[in-house]
């Protein structure tokens, strides 16, 4: 049997989160009862005309710079002709062989270090309305079956990014997707949620013998709405494709949906002449050629970006990359870790509280006092853990000071506890008796007693040290 | 007693400032003309009562959205559409106090030379009924010809504003691609579409573009235009005339039309005016053929929103694309049929590179030799139309017999140059249009140039039969 | 280049046209001779020109980014063939196939 090496690249659809629509005045975004966002233009009454969205195309550019694409000196906008309810106008404005943005490349961090995922282009385009499917024969009674259109999505703002079949397995896909839409997230320009259908991706996939250097034919995937659908639905593509070619057969070239349920994917029904789509550059608008000064502007607002935040980190405070990669889960996150790291506490340390004690919490990182918060990790060993604990819970509090919970410091004074831990040793003969047996694990169970009668101030460490000693045969 | 068959806007709008008469009285002047002559003519689709505004009436061609007022663009397909917003043109006419009197007639969705392809009848040629008014505006010029309006807008993608005017005799101008918004307009070929005023004079004219035109945020290839001068001199001192050899001597002018367009030239010296001979060799040869690449190629998409789901007709059936294709099929008459047909033709796989690539290159050939004979001449001359009004039926069988018509006001339309037509006296008995063609953004030249001819040449503006 | 029926057919689907039979006839020999005519721009040899998609040399229109007051729901709906509460209601779409953005 020949080895299969996977050729994966991905169609990545962002829907910006701008005020406004991509070609006219309705607010975008979600939200709003059915049709009270359309006008003229997104409803294509006749006569009515696009005029572009400037932060749109903004944003695009500085989309482009985090994604190292060129920027061109000239994008014109195309129409591509297609007729569906969702799609008023009978073409969607797109951009076709003069895209905004070309030919980038985007690394994607990982422990074995980076990988690069070509890109070859980005470009700004309109979303289509909401299409909802009513009725039909489901049920006993079989009822008229049409169709229902909401047209507040329609002429949203998305940016589709095309990737070069640079990904080599599912779960590349699937982390090369979690830092791009992270990025995304971070140049603040969309929510980038695939629950939302603000984030969406469509995978074109095909396989090869290890070493064969053409591509074999491809499919499309569509239909996927997390990103570990994502994974599953190229696995079942891939492993789909092996078993074609495997038993003599061949993959042919179609659109696929993927079905969660039955973890398979289905063709997708089509009209066989929808595919031309007539491309030709759209006469209501005049071509975009940005200024050198604006592209350079927006290329100086573009943030340290996660991918690089990451192996900073990993450097600067002598991370492992799994932690710092955690650490980076968010920019808020990131930076209030440089301020308590930078408190001068231990970055390991301060890297655990925050990975898990405090992610645990579900805080916002960003409404922290990253100060007041090092603090308090500075001093945990010598406050109780649920004093600690409530500590990070109200961490978000605006009047949150460390100091508020350092006077509740540890009983570590063993006059004070010995005659607890004899107690507690009284009341339990049989659990001593089965300690002494051999069930060391009962250490735990003492420990728990002893801490459940302080109110958790005890030292730890100086109740341990107490009981192995009274333990001891 | 208000003789709308010569009152001038510039007249009524005097009459009006000078309290001489209402907005009221000059309305029903209008309307006992058009209650007299429309059903012959049929130019009007629609009449609107009760304008709020008190103003000089106006007509406008029904391709212009007119908020509350039914707009069909002569098409079965939006038969019953009215309209919810205003085209950017008829809220500047608001604006300036105008009074809509009512819609006109026109080809369907503005595709035609003679006003017969509208789904509501032809209209009919003020000077000869049995002729047509030329197209696709025909009924706009043969209303203001007839007296049933001061003044009206017309649109001209290939030439239904000049070719009109020109085949009623009176004054018709194609604005500078850019100058006057599409905002509203029922568009047929969005790199063509420009909506421009159909006149009894030249100042009429002028005073109308001055309305209408200037950017507009609504539409993105609108630009700020030169300050509009009204014009006064009756010399064309220091004007350069070129007579462009070919648009003068293409087959099929006319020897009445050659003629009359001839005396037009010798009157520009007699002016005072330098004129030369000039060539555009490619601009007429190839004008034609890449104009209807283009605009049928543009047409098919721009028509692709009447799908009959959010206005306008549909035909039942039992799923989405039935219902489309067959709305489509009820909805469109046999011009747009033939032009959506072609147009996603030239467009699809296969296709794009040797019919509507090569037609875009051809353009550029085209405002180059326009670019290239402005270095030498203020304006260029020839005739608007080939002929005079031509039978109503003659042409009908032969789309492409129709389409030569245009032959003449293609080659600057696919510039974006300005183009103003006036009369220039008769042939058989029935008026002859001269083109006065500028560079872009030269409307004020055009202005001064057709004032100063018009005054030498003295046309009468009232077709013979009704005066 | 002649046209064919089945050529008609084929733009006829793409444009969405139900054409009855005596369209698709008279079109196909229409369309030929309208073809026959504007094929004649190929004869130019226009290698080293650009095209002219747009009359006008004006590049960056843009709007700003700020919302303005959408359509009342019954201005949205004044013309539509058929409403289904504030939705536009049309016939069966067939749920399997979606518009590609
Ligand atoms: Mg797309
Ligand atoms: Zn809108």
């Amino acid at each position: 049997m020949p080895e299969w090496e996977p050729v994966i690249g991905l169609e990545i659809h962002v829907q910006l989160k701008t005020h406004t629509k991509m070609f006219c005045g309705c607010e975008s975004g979600f939200g709003g009862e059915p049709n009270t966002r359309t006008c003229p233009v997104c409803l294509a009454f006749p006569g009515a005309l696009p005029v572009p969205n400037q932060t749109a195309v903004e944003w695009t550019i500085k989309l482009g710079h985090a994604l190292n694409c060129r920027i061109a000196e000239r994008a014109i906008f195309h129409r591509k002709n297609y007729f569906y309810p969702d799609n008023p106008k009978g073409y969607q404005i797109s951009q076709y062989d003069e895209p905004l943005c070309i030919d980038g490349s985007f690394v994607v961090t990982g422990p074995e270090g980076d990988g690069r995922v070509g890109i070859v282009r980005a470009h700004l385009e309109e979303d289509a309305a909401k299409t909802i499917h009513v009725g039909g024969a489901t049920g006993r009674i079989v009822g008229s079956a049409h169709s229902n259109v909401d047209f507040n999505r329609g002429g949203t703002p998305l940016v589709e990014i095309v990737t070069q079949p640079d990904l080599r397995s599912a779960d590349d896909a699937k982390r090369f997707l979690q830092l791009l839409r992270q990025t995304i997230v971070e140049l603040g320009i969309s929510d980038a949620e695939m629950e939302k259908g603000t984030l969406r991706a469509d995978a074109n996939v095909s396989v090869r013998e290890l070493g064969e250097t053409g591509y074999r034919t491809r499919t499309e995937l569509k239909n996927m709405n997390s990103f570990n659908h994502i994974a599953r639905g190229i696995d079942a593509e891939l492993r789909r494709q092996i078993e074609t070619w495997e038993s003599g057969s061949e993959v042919v070239q179609e659109t696929l949906d993927y079905e969660v349920k039955s973890d398979r994917v289905t063709p997708r029904r089509r009209k066989e002449e929808a595919d031309d789509y007539r491309y030709f550059p759209e006469p209501d608008l005049v071509p975009v050629e940005p200024e050198a000064d604006l592209v350079e502007r927006l290329r100086s607002e573009v943030p340290e970006l996660p991918g690089a935040r990451i192996r900073r980190f990993e450097q600067q405070y002598e991370l492992s990359y799994y932690d710092a990669e955690v650490l980076n889960g968010s920019a808020a996150l990131a930076a209030l870790y440089e301020q308590v790291a930078l408190d001068g506490i231990d970055a390991k340390a301060a890297s655990n509280v925050l990975m898990n004690d405090f992610v645990a919490t579900g805080i916002d990182p960003a409404s922290v006092n990253g100060t007041e918060l090092g603090k308090l990790i500075a001093a945990r060993a010598t406050i109780p853990r649920e004093t600690f604990t409530r500590a990070l819970t109200e961490s978000a509090d605006p009047e949150f000071r460390a100091e508020t919970y350092l006077g509740d410091t540890l009983v570590a004074d063993t006059a004070e506890l010995e005659p607890l831990v004899d107690r507690i040793l009284a009341d339990n003969p049989g659990q001593v008796a089965a300690y002494k047996g051999g069930k060391e694990g009962l250490l735990g169970f003492f420990v728990g007693q002893v801490m459940k009668e302080t109110q958790g101030k005890a030292d730890p460490k100086v109740v341990n040290e107490l009981l192995r000693e009274k333990l001891s045969p | 007693m208000i003789d709308t068959l010569r009152l001038t806007a510039e007249e009524a709008r005097a009459l009006l400032e000078r309290g001489d008469v209402s907005g009221a009285e000059l309305r029903a002047a209008y309307r006992e003309a058009i209650d007299a002559r429309n059903e012959e003519l049929n130019c009007f689709l629609t009449l609107v009562d009760g304008d709020d505004n008190n103003g000089v009436p106006i007509a406008l061609k029904d391709v212009i959205s007119t908020k509350g007022v039914r707009t069909t663009a002569g098409s079965k397909i939006l038969e019953g559409y009215v309209p919810v917003f205003d085209s950017t043109v008829a809220d500047r006419c608001k604006a300036a106090g105008l009074q809509l009197l009512g819609k006109t007639n026109t080809d369907e969705f503005a595709m035609g030379s003679s006003t017969e392809n509208s789904a509501y009848g032809p209209s009919h040629n003020p000077w000869d009924p049995t002729r047509v008014p030329g197209g696709s505006g025909g009924g706009s010029a043969a209303a203001v010809s007839a007296g049933l309006a001061p003044w009206a807008l017309g649109s001209d993608t290939g030439g239904s504003i000049k070719q009109p005017s020109a085949l009623c005799g009176n004054v018709g101008l194609r604005p500078t691609y850019g100058t006057v918004s599409r905002y509203g307009i029922v568009a047929f070929a969005s790199s063509l579409d420009q909506v421009g005023p159909v006149t009894k004079t030249v100042r009429d004219n002028a005073l109308l573009y001055g309305i209408i035109s200037g950017r507009d945020d609504c539409d993105s290839t609108t630009v700020d235009v030169p300050p509009v001068e009204l014009p006064v001199a009756e010399d064309l001192k220091g004007l350069r005339v070129g007579v462009p050899k070919e648009l003068n001597e293409a087959e099929g002018i006319s020897a009445g039309v050659a003629e009359a367009v001839r005396r037009a030239i010798d009157l520009c010296s007699e002016l005072g005016a330098e004129v030369g001979e000039c060539e555009l060799p490619r601009s007429v040869e190839y004008g034609l053929p890449c104009y209807y690449l283009i605009a049928p190629a543009e047409a098919s998409s721009n028509l692709a929103r009447y799908d009959g789901v959010r206005y306008g007709l549909r035909v039942p059936a039992d799923n989405y694309y039935e219902m489309v294709a067959r709305t489509r099929d009820a909805g469109f008459g046999d011009e747009p049929k033939r032009r959506i047909m072609l147009g996603t033709y030239a467009l699809s796989a296969g296709y794009y590179d040797a019919y509507y690539g090569q037609a875009q290159k051809v353009r550029t050939v085209i405002a180059r030799e326009f670019a290239a004979a402005f270095e030498r001449f203020d304006v260029l001359v020839s005739p608007t139309s080939p002929t005079v009004a031509f039978k109503i039926g003659e042409k009908a069988e032969s789309p492409l017999a129709m389409y030569l018509t245009d032959v003449l006001t293609i080659p600057p339309n696919m510039a974006g140059l300005p183009g103003l037509s006036i009369p220039c006296g008769l042939s058989e008995g029935l008026p002859v249009g001269l083109q006065l063609i500028g560079a872009q953004f030269a409307e004020n030249t055009l202005f001064r140039t057709g004032h100063a001819l018009e005054r030498a040449i003295g046309f009468d503006i009232v077709p013979e039969r009704l005066r | 280049m002649a046209i064919t029926r089945e050529d008609v057919l084929h733009v006829a689907a793409l444009a969405r046209l139900e054409l009855s039979e005596d369209e698709i006839v008279r079109l196909t020999g229409q369309l030929n001779d309208i073809l026959a005519a504007v094929g004649k721009v190929s004869e130019l040899d226009l290698s080293d020109v650009p095209p002219t998609s747009h009359p006008l040399s004006v590049v960056n229109v843009f709007r700003p980014d700020v919302a303005r007051p959408s359509l009342p729901l019954d201005d949205a709906f004044a013309n539509a063939p058929e409403r289904d509460g504030d939705l536009f209601r049309v016939p069966p779409t067939g749920a399997a196939e979606e518009s590609s953005a």
